[in-house]
């Protein structure tokens, strides 16, 4: 009796959840592109509006949910994201994330986009546009800034202990091929597309290829690499050269501001390969139901005041040319990094969506990691 | 298996009922239909923007047996084994001993060893780094003491990994074995004393094999998360030491490749359940029952 | 065995020459591994410096900061709520199953059913609840996150006081519903006592497991309550200030102070003894 109870049991079980899920694979998945934005009034009484923001824990200023009620009326609440990857599974899961606007970095930006999840920029509702700079207004990943708005901008460079390391880096081989007194003292990003640029731009290559026998040379030249490396390190290598575990890392330039800020002989030079172009921007999610406030508060962050905020707390480039000249001169000297003009900046090659071959270089990632 | 008691099998249903439904409700709703949900992924491709294309097929698998995939499956099973070993041999000890202390002090010394893990988890582990690295305070101390001549690397390798996966689930290791041991009412092991057995032979032949079950539930909370932890071999690790959860990590969030990631998660699954199946049936052959 | 032996090993017994003999050597290294790091931990509240990796000189600025951080706060107290909650629930439902699994229904299948969270990785877990949780439209929030955290739990303690169940040999059980006794009464009065420490062990199992645990929290949260492992998790990019040791080393004092407390109050009102 009990054993054909048992078997009707598991057979109801198995029945139901496979309904359970055919169900849901054909309700779920619909990748609908709308390109139709939302009629918007510019004139919306704000005060009745409230959004959500998620961004970088840091990023933006303690006080700034009071900044945004003043200068608007309307109230928002901020939630953090440690990583790009987190924040894009919550928005492409499906259903509402709940977010009105999402601090994504440039390629993020792209591949939301091209899921149709973005809502396409309202210039009307954000005039402090013309803040920003001609060059991050072509920014590869959103030429004419149709749904994204570029918050920081930087480069990727070499990160070292200028009292350690003599003469000073000046070639991406430095570090993949280093001096063997550096050997075991030197870090790379971790992060896929941080973890190639020094090969990329080492044999040449551009920061966006695709092309297989390009990513099988740099698994060869990042594989060796490896041998010299203390670890792949993406949030604490500032650490490892303050205590001298490290004498040379790969790491973003504001990052190395922190460095310097404990150790001012951590200097950070930009190798003559060249690098990339990155930047973390705003978007608003097509989901919003507060699409005006998102706006405004887009608005309000390029404001020079608020804007200023990010390079004289964080350390990092803003693409606002009034607000640069807020910045204290004092600061462009402790970090050199700040004093970098758009023109130099725009030398690096931006990062952008690779689309299905992004895999590629998940792929290249582990191989190289695991070896 | 319990005699069917006296009262009856209508009630003896309803009990079952009582004690089995609301939990397994809770578990059907809340966990088999969302693993399966996950699980359905395998059979299907990453969308183009990541997300799931529908179309049905079987190439994540012939990919999860790549060689990449198959080393790190391999390492990371050596070295969640290891945490294991490690974590047993410290962890049985100490729940015996902490079994062993008078009754008011148990539940003291047992929340003392769960305490440290009401810290976050993040703040531990950097706590590692600091004391493992080549500047760090166990190299001062080696040096100081004339123990080492050079400052060893510590940190950034399989070690540090190992090491720190055991501090992160030792307590899953003590408390299981605690809970199997403690109260073992020293009835069956003063009789054996009694009847003249030595101390060791009570532990073998007694105490042991009652604690068996608590072992065995102790070797899987301790083997499965480190399998799956991709925290510590990235922090402790310095990004070298690849794991499985690393793996799945980076395909779900990373390269967005649900199915993919799916997949690797189902191999998982499955070794786990095997060897799940396993302690089931060891288990029940340790089980003490009246009719045997 | 002559009956002069057996008394005078009688007379021996009171229970405090049990000692744990060698045994004190484990428990006090054990103790040693776990709370050495803590104690890096606490050292580096101190730091004059912003790093919680590197001591750069005595400070105390770390703690009026974390006072006046009301988001950590926020975070903790919800990471409180859930703790307990999902403890409650796991601890309830995972010792009524695991009776069930062993009194009354063996079957491997449901083992492992029951089992899933604790042999699944919790990355799984996380992205399964939060595929299931958009599709039938539960909002997002510290509601899902206890659900999710009160599924992971019962695993662990079902786990736990199924392995000390299987130990007991139900003679006990049977003789009370032999004479007279309902299930349910046999249940609370014999059972319960005798499985005590393992379903305590399973609940501290439970609400420690749920305090720190970041992934399975991550995904089914929503975005308004974040947890004190996403809340710390989310300040990683721009460097964890000691502020969060600080956190650590005060919670570590309240919660040792607590239990200390505990157990002295356990004393006066100690009556039975081993």
């Amino acid at each position: 009796m009990a054993r054909t109870r048992k078997f009707s049991t598991r057979a109801l079980l198995g029945a139901g959840s496979l309904v359970l899920v055919s169900a849901l694979a054909a309700c779920g998945g619909d990748d609908s592109g709308g390109a139709e934005p939302d009629k918007l009034d510019a004139d919306a009484d704000l005060s009745k509006q409230s959004i959500t923001v998620s961004n970088w824990s840091g990023y933006m200023p303690d006080d700034i949910a009071d900044q945004f009620k003043k200068a608007t009326g309307a109230s928002m609440k901020s939630t953090e994201h440690a990583t790009n990857e987190e924040v894009m599974a919550k928005l492409t899961a499906g259903g509402d994330s709940g977010i009105d606007v999402a601090f994504v970095s440039g390629q993020y930006a792209q591949a939301l986009n091209d899921a149709g999840l973005l809502e396409p920029l309202h210039d009307d509702l954000i005039p402090n546009l013309k803040n920003l700079y001609p060059e991050a207004t072509e920014l590869a990943f959103d030429e004419g800034n149709k749904y994204s708005v570029p918050y920081t901008w930087g480069t990727t460079g070499i990160c070292y202990r200028s009292d350690l390391v003599d003469p000073a880096p000046t070639s991406w081989n430095d570090i993949l091929d280093p001096d063997p007194k550096y050997s075991g003292k030197i870090t790379m990003l971790s992060t896929e597309r941080w973890l190639a640029l020094p090969a990329q731009k080492a044999l040449g290559y551009s920061v966006n290829t695709t092309d297989d026998d390009e990513l099988a040379e740099m698994q060869d030249v990042l594989v060796e690499a490896k041998k010299h490396l203390l670890g792949y390190d993406d949030t604490t290598f500032y650490e490892k050269l303050i205590s001298g575990e490290a004498v040379m890392t790969e790491a973003w330039d504001g990052w190395c501001g922190y460095g310097t800020l404990e150790n001012p002989d951590i200097k950070f030079t930009v190798p003559e390969e060249g690098s990339d172009l990155w930047s973390d921007t705003m978007v608003v999610l097509k989901s919003s139901e507060n699409k005006e406030a998102a706006f405004a508060f887009i608005n309000m962050m390029l404001d020079p005041k608020v804007h200023s905020w990010v390079t004289e707390n964080v350390y990092y480039n803003v693409p606002n040319a009034p607000a640069e000249d807020l910045v204290p001169a004092e600061l462009k000297e402790q970090f050199p990094q700040l004093a970098v003009t758009p023109e130099q900046l725009g030398e690096g090659e931006v990062l952008v969506d690779l689309g299905e071959d992004s895999t590629k270089y998940t792929d290249l990632t582990t191989d190289v990691t695991a070896s | 298996m319990s005699r069917a008691p006296a009262t009856g099998a209508r009630s003896r249903r309803a009990a079952g009922a009582f004690f089995l439904g609301p939990g397994l409700i809770f578990t059907i709703v809340f966990v088999v239909v969302p693993v399966l949900l996950v699980l359905s992924y395998t059979v299907f491709d990453r969308g183009r923007f990541g997300g799931i294309q529908y179309t049905f097929n079987l190439d994540n698998f012939s990919r999860a047996f790549e060689p990449t995939f198959r080393k790190v499956l391999v390492s990371s099973l050596g070295i969640a084994a290891a945490a294991t070993v490690i974590a047993l041999a410290i962890g049985y000890p100490v729940a015996y001993a902490i079994a062993k202390l008078p009754e008011r002090w148990r539940s003291l010394v047992l929340v003392l060893v769960v305490i440290p893990f009401w810290t976050n988890f993040l703040i531990r582990t950097y706590a590692w780094m600091v004391l493992l690295n080549t500047q760090g305070v166990l190299n001062d101390v080696l040096v100081k003491l004339g123990l080492v001549d050079e400052r060893l690397d510590l940190l950034y390798t399989k070690g540090a990994v190992i090491v720190g996966l055991v501090y992160v689930y030792l307590p899953l290791m003590i408390l299981p074995i605690y809970a199997s041991v403690a109260r073992l009412d020293n009835e069956l092991p003063e009789a054996s004393a009694d009847l003249g057995a030595s101390k060791f032979t009570t532990f073998r032949r007694v105490t042991l094999p009652l604690s068996l079950p608590g072992v065995i539930t102790g070797c899987i909370f301790v083997f499965v998360p480190s399998l799956g932890n991709f925290v510590v071999p990235e922090l402790l690790g310095g990004g070298k030491t690849v794991m499985v959860g690393n793996l799945v990590r980076d395909q779900f969030l990373k390269a967005r490749d649900w199915p993919f990631g799916a997949t690797l998660a189902l191999i998982m699954v499955v070794l786990l359940v095997a060897l799940f199946v396993i302690q089931s049936l060891v288990s029940r052959r340790y089980a003490v029952d009246s009719r045997r | 065995m002559s009956a002069a032996k057996t008394a005078s090993r009688a007379a021996r017994r009171p229970a405090k020459r049990q000692g744990l003999g060698l045994l004190w050597i484990p428990l006090i290294g054990c103790l040693l591994f776990l709370y050495i790091p803590i104690a890096t931990v606490v050292v580096l509240s101190f730091n004059s410096g912003r790093s919680a990796l590197n001591l750069k000189g005595f400070s105390l600025r770390w703690y009026p900061e974390l006072f006046s951080d009301a988001d950590l706060g926020h975070a903790l107290v919800n990471t409180l709520l859930v703790a307990t909650g999902a403890m409650v629930f796991s601890t309830v439902l995972g010792t009524m199953l695991a009776v069930g699994l062993v009194r009354y229904r063996r079957s491997t299948a449901l083992d492992t059913m029951a089992m899933a969270p604790a042999i699944l990785p919790d990355l799984v877990l996380a992205i399964g609840l939060l595929s299931f949780f958009t599709w039938v439209g539960f909002t997002l929030g510290l509601t899902t996150v206890m659900i999710a955290h009160a599924a992971f739990g019962t695993a662990f303690v079902v786990a736990v006081v199924r392995a000390r169940l299987v130990q007991l040999d139900g003679s006990l059980e049977e003789a009370s519903q032999d004479l007279g006794a309902g299930w349910f009464t046999t249940f609370w009065r014999v059972t319960l006592p005798s499985i005590a420490p393992a379903v305590l062990a399973g609940a501290l199992l439970s609400f420690t497991l749920s305090l720190d645990e970041f992934v399975i929290a991550f995904f089914t949260n929503g975005p308004n309550s974040p947890t004190l492992p996403i809340e710390i998790y989310s300040r990683v990019r721009f460097g964890i200030t000691p502020e969060i040791n600080a956190l650590a080393t005060i919670l570590l004092l309240v919660s040792i102070i607590a239990v200390v407390a505990g157990a002295l109050a356990l004393r006066r009102t100690d009556k039975t003894d081993d």
